[in-house]
């Protein structure tokens, strides 16, 4: 499929911001399943965009602006060809072995109650280990129901968890959380998602996971959608945890009462005939 | 008490050497003089001290270290030793870390286990396939070492993060010139006074290439409520450079600048005394307010100099530490000069069975505990202690490793009126730069002021003495 | 230098300056209430000295009324009070202590004893003699710290940045009494008052430490226009607005001279100063004393952030 893609990020300041500084990873690298056909990326303000490789392999650009300004936008569009490949994700940047991917981050230490539930999933599939995460995909998206009010960026797993909401970027987390206490290395995965419905405009990227499977390699799994990733799936960033893969971190100096404002767009190209 | 190996009268009563002036100068001393110059002792530490207790709140007696008189003496040959087993120890260090972040040729090897590498936190993917200026990643390590017997020094913690305490060194140096000018006229004492020098020059010979013929050197401090800050201003005082928080450092264009009343002027070398995971809110902890947004980028493009690098813990770490000897051996193809203390890894099942029948003698450290905290001490634990330890221990054996109870090695101490021997350890600077080591003749001397107390740490009634070295 | 030793430095100047000015409002105010009432009239005072304090809203704020008790614990202790004398005393010990090596041994002694000695007062002074006492020391601690910075400071940039904190809070202080008590001051035909307002004019000038000053230069018993010439116009007073802008314009020519280059900070000083010389007093009663103070208050923040914003950030 023929994924076209534009995100743009809006800041406003009421007061204005002396300055800005930003890393984004916003970039996708081309794997087995994934073909990047053009991307850019365009920030308004007047500056130089360092674009290097974090510890995970994701391209990263860098930009600082102080000029002082009351707004900032950062606008990435492209076109990405995508293949299902049944969630199975080769081709791609490894840097570190899969047991890498155990260590536990703040934002998806396992508690009691994720421990349990795990625990619970894996013992319903004692034996085999790709039908235990298929398991643990259905069970978290049974468990932690899709809600965009009661979570924020800094919500921890065992705190979605408890509440039994929140927004893929929770859901992940939680799954990350559980895979890992089973001893399954697993990883976020930053990204858009195309929808079949026909609705283009959304107010966000996705966030999946990828889980490695001994012989398998990494899977990718879904638990906001309690599939696997198919070719709807656009792979931007990865990292131990949303923060690692985050699509912007950054900080402002001055810049009082930010809004912040995100338009994604996520539709099918149409096939342009080749000559 | 008795069998352990004092540094004056070694194990027989025999006065060693090194120490014979100083006996001496003690037998000749009246214990009113003794206590008349620790008095004075204490009010030169409270003035200077006042530079010092000017940082600490209005309690600022809290903050003094207790000093005691009586110094620590290394005799040159004992030195040499030392010196030449931290050279070596420090050089495989840094080419362990090297290898760590990038081939990976001992782990390959299969001389450590990579698990204990890889989900190590202290392991820094940030920091993988980077190049750090010089190949150079602790340009300053604060090796402990301990003493067993008149040949026997082993090492007990490589400090390879952030090691502080060498402005103790310095001032009780300070302090004793100033108050026994008659004892140092007895002795050659080597110099410990160049040791701003000689790391100002090991972080200038580290800048990036990119750096001016001249390197801006600045050290970058947590601020004024961390406990170390005296330590920060007094050195940044000696070396002559400014003393920086996160907020004065500022990213633009990939390169790092601070602010100053002219402008921003750029900074090659970051002398910091900030943990990595506060350095850079945009790579590390995203809340942290001490750092410098942007940072790694600018290191990641090579454009700056931190020192020590990030990610220096992954060899320092107890988990680490037992495998050392090896490390040396690996890198080196030399024969390690400075022993470890023999270590169980309750890692490994063998040593796990030995460790748990033998809790009543063993020290039991956790692996990411520090400054004496989470440890067993076998020998002076009671029933319960041992139980509740042995129960942790079975639940997350990775997480301990065990030492025999070491015979610290004991120096004369003034306690109460009158001159006794207590536990003492030394942790001298290794600074290493673009071609050379620097280790000034001496260090930190610890000591356990209780009697038969094994624990040196400040933060557990510990003192320090000055660390003479002998010149000849 | 790093702009935030810089920040520091003329903070700590502005915060000992601003104690100092508190005291001399207290002190200036006991002595009024103090006079029986035929002398002074039946004005609060005590209200008048949070107003001169500049801190009338946040006084109302956290007490009903402005009586004695009230305002001495608003104006010297209370720690609700960001420019309380304590806070003040506090912030500049703050300040002084993140700039510890860029301070002479001489002024960190006088601002950490200060701080320490204040502990000593902590419970609010019962008595007037003890409270003068506290005073009394406030006032001599600025002198101590003033004094040590002249005989010791390098006359580096950070000597400068000092000054000019010093400089920015005085013309504020001057500025704000003579916005409080502008109306005794307005010259003798269209002024409705009679000779209570001797007292009031004495305090004035009290608060300024220029009574004795004042007859030397004029050689005259009080006169009200004559008072207003002094504290703004004169540049011979310490504490005029005239005096304090031959400072600030040479410090920022100081610092531009040893940057080799200047900016809006030196040009806003002049712009100012060259007013202030360039007015008589007739003139500035003819088109208001009050719109002439609180326009000098306003340009004199302008500096202050323009300073900032050139050197400090």
């Amino acid at each position: 499929m023929r994924i076209r893609v534009s995100h743009l990020t809006t800041y406003r300041y009421d007061s204005p911001a002396s300055r800005v500084i930003q890393t984004l990873r916003m970039t996708p690298r081309p794997h087995d399943g994934q073909h990047v056909v053009r991307w850019r990326i365009d920030v308004s303000a007047d500056c130089r965009l360092t674009t290097q490789e974090d510890a995970f392999g994701n391209i990263t650009h860098s930009f600082s602006d102080d000029v002082p300004t009351d707004h900032l936008e950062v606008l990435v569009e492209g076109e990405v060809e995508t293949q299902d490949t049944n969630g199975l994700v080769r081709g791609t940047i490894e840097r570190f072995p899969p047991s890498l991917y155990l260590r536990e981050t703040d934002l998806t230490r396992a508690d009691p109650a994720i421990l349990a539930f795990a625990r619970a999933v894996a013992d319903a599939e004692p034996d085999d280990a790709l039908a235990r995460l298929h398991g643990l995909v259905r069970a978290v998206y049974a468990e932690v129901t899709f809600d965009t009010d009661p979570t924020h960026p800094a919500t921890t797993a065992s705190e979605a968890f408890s509440l039994k909401r929140g927004v893929c970027q929770d859901l992940s987390h939680v799954f990350i959380a559980a895979a890992r206490s089973l001893g399954v290395p697993c990883r976020y995965v930053g990204g858009y998602y195309w929808r079949s419905d026909g609705i283009t405009a959304q107010e966000a990227g996705h966030a999946w996971v990828e889980a490695h499977v001994p012989d398998l390699g990494w899977v990718a799994f879904d638990p906001t959608h309690a599939m696997c990733a198919t070719d709807a799936y656009v792979r931007v960033a990865v990292g131990l945890d949303y923060l690692g893969a985050a699509p912007v971190r950054g900080t402002r100096f001055g810049g009082r009462g930010e809004t912040l404002e995100v338009a994604v767009h996520v539709g099918q190209a149409f096939q342009q005939v080749q000559s | 008490m008795a069998d352990c190996f004092d540094e004056m009268k070694g194990t027989d009563g025999t006065i060693r050497p090194a120490y014979a002036g100083l006996d001496a100068w003690l037998r000749d001393l009246s214990p009113d003089l003794i206590d008349q110059r620790c008095q004075e002792a204490e009010l030169l530490f409270r003035r200077i001290g006042i530079t010092f207790a000017v940082y600490g709140e209005a309690d600022s007696t809290e903050r003094l270290i207790p000093f005691d008189v009586i110094p620590r003496i290394l005799s040159s040959s004992e030195w040499a030793l030392l010196q030449r087993g931290l050279t070596q120890r420090v050089k495989a260090i840094n080419m362990y870390l090297k290898d760590i972040y990038g081939r990976r040729e001992i782990l390959k090897a299969g001389i450590i286990p990579v698990d204990l590498v890889f989900q190590n936190q202290v392991f820094r993917p940030e920091m993988n396939a980077q190049k750090v200026p010089h190949d150079v990643y602790v340009h300053i390590a604060g090796i402990d070492i301990v003493r067993v017997g008149p040949d026997t020094f082993y090492v007990l913690e490589d400090n390879a993060r952030t090691p502080s305490g060498v402005s103790y060194m310095l001032e009780n140096r300070e302090i004793m010139m100033r108050l026994f000018p008659d004892l140092f006229s007895r002795y050659r004492v080597a110099p410990v006074e160049n040791y701003p020098d000689e790391l100002l020059a090991t972080l200038k010979s580290v800048a990036p290439d990119t750096a001016a013929a001249d390197p801006n050197v600045v050290l970058l401090t947590p601020g004024i409520y961390n406990s170390a800050y005296f330590e920060h201003s007094f050195l940044a005082d000696k070396l002559g450079i400014e003393l920086v928080e996160g907020r004065d450092l500022l990213v633009k264009g990939g390169v790092v600048y601070m602010r100053t009343t002219e402008g921003p002027k750029r900074v090659d070398v970051i002398y910091r005394r900030v943990d990595d995971d506060f350095l850079d809110p945009l790579a590390f902890r995203p809340d942290s307010t001490l750092g410098v947004p942007g940072l790694m980028s600018a290191y990641q493009a090579g454009q700056v100099t931190l020192a020590n690098a990030v990610g220096t813990g992954i060899a320092d770490d107890k988990a680490i530490y037992s495998y050392m000897p090896e490390i040396v051996k690996f890198y080196l193809a030399e024969e390690p000069i400075l022993r470890n203390v023999p270590t169980w890894r309750c890692r490994e099942p063998k040593d796990l069975a030995y460790v748990l029948e033998h809790l009543d003698e063993l020290v039991v450290k956790e692996v990411h505990g520090s400054g004496g905290y989470g440890m067993l001490i076998g020998p002076t634990a009671d029933k319960g202690k041992i139980a509740a330890f042995r129960t942790r221990i079975e639940a997350d054996p990775k997480n301990y490793i065990a030492q025999p109870t070491l015979a610290l090695s004991t120096c004369p101490t003034w306690v109460e009126r009158g001159v006794a021997p207590r536990h003492i350890d030394l942790r001298p600077f290794v600074l290493t730069g673009k071609d050379t080591v620097r280790i000034v003749p001496g260090g930190l001397t610890r000591v356990a002021l209780q009697r038969g107390s094994l624990v040196v740490n400040s933060s557990q009634g510990g003192g320090t003495k000055d660390t003479w070295v002998l010149d000849t | 230098m790093l702009s935030r030793t810089a920040d520091n430095l003329y903070w700590v100047a502005r915060y000992v300056e601003r104690a100092d000015y508190l005291a001399r409002i207290l002190e200036v105010t006991l002595r009024l209430t103090a006079l029986p009432l035929a002398y002074v009239g039946s004005t609060n005072e005590w209200e008048s000295a949070v107003a001169t304090a500049g801190c009338s809203r946040s006084f109302h704020a956290a007490y009903p009324e402005a009586d004695e008790d009230n305002v001495k614990d608003f104006l010297a202790f209370s720690s609700a009070n960001p420019s309380s004398i304590c806070n003040c005393i506090e912030l500049a010990r703050t300040n002084a202590r993140a700039v510890r090596t860029a301070l002479t041994s001489e002024m960190w002694d006088v601002i950490n004893g200060a701080w320490l000695e204040l502990k000593r007062f902590n419970n609010a002074p019962g008595s007037r003699e003890e409270f003068l006492r506290f005073l009394r020391f406030v006032q001599e601690t600025s002198l101590r710290f003033d004094g040590s910075a002249y005989r010791t400071m390098l006359r580096t940039d950070a000597y400068w940045f000092f000054r000019l904190g010093c400089n920015i809070e005085r013309a504020d202080n001057t500025a704000r009494i003579l916005d409080t008590k502008y109306h005794l001051l307005l010259p003798e035909d269209t002024h409705v008052g009679g000779p209570l307002d001797y007292y009031q004019w004495a305090a004035i000038l009290r608060s300024v430490s220029a009574l004795t000053s004042y007859h030397w230069v004029y050689r005259e018993s009080l006169k009200p226009w004559l008072i207003a010439d002094l504290l703004i116009l004169n540049q011979k007073m310490p504490r005029s607005l005239a005096s304090c802008y031959d400072n600030l314009v040479r410090y920022c020519d100081d610092i531009a001279e040893a940057y080799g280059r200047q900016g809006a900070a030196q040009r806003k000083a002049r712009g100012i100063r060259t007013r202030l010389s360039n007015l008589k007093m007739d003139e500035i009663f003819q088109s208001g004393l009050h719109e002439f103070i609180t326009e000098f208050i306003s340009d004199n923040n302008e500096l202050g952030g323009t300073i900032s914003r050139q050197y400090l950030m």
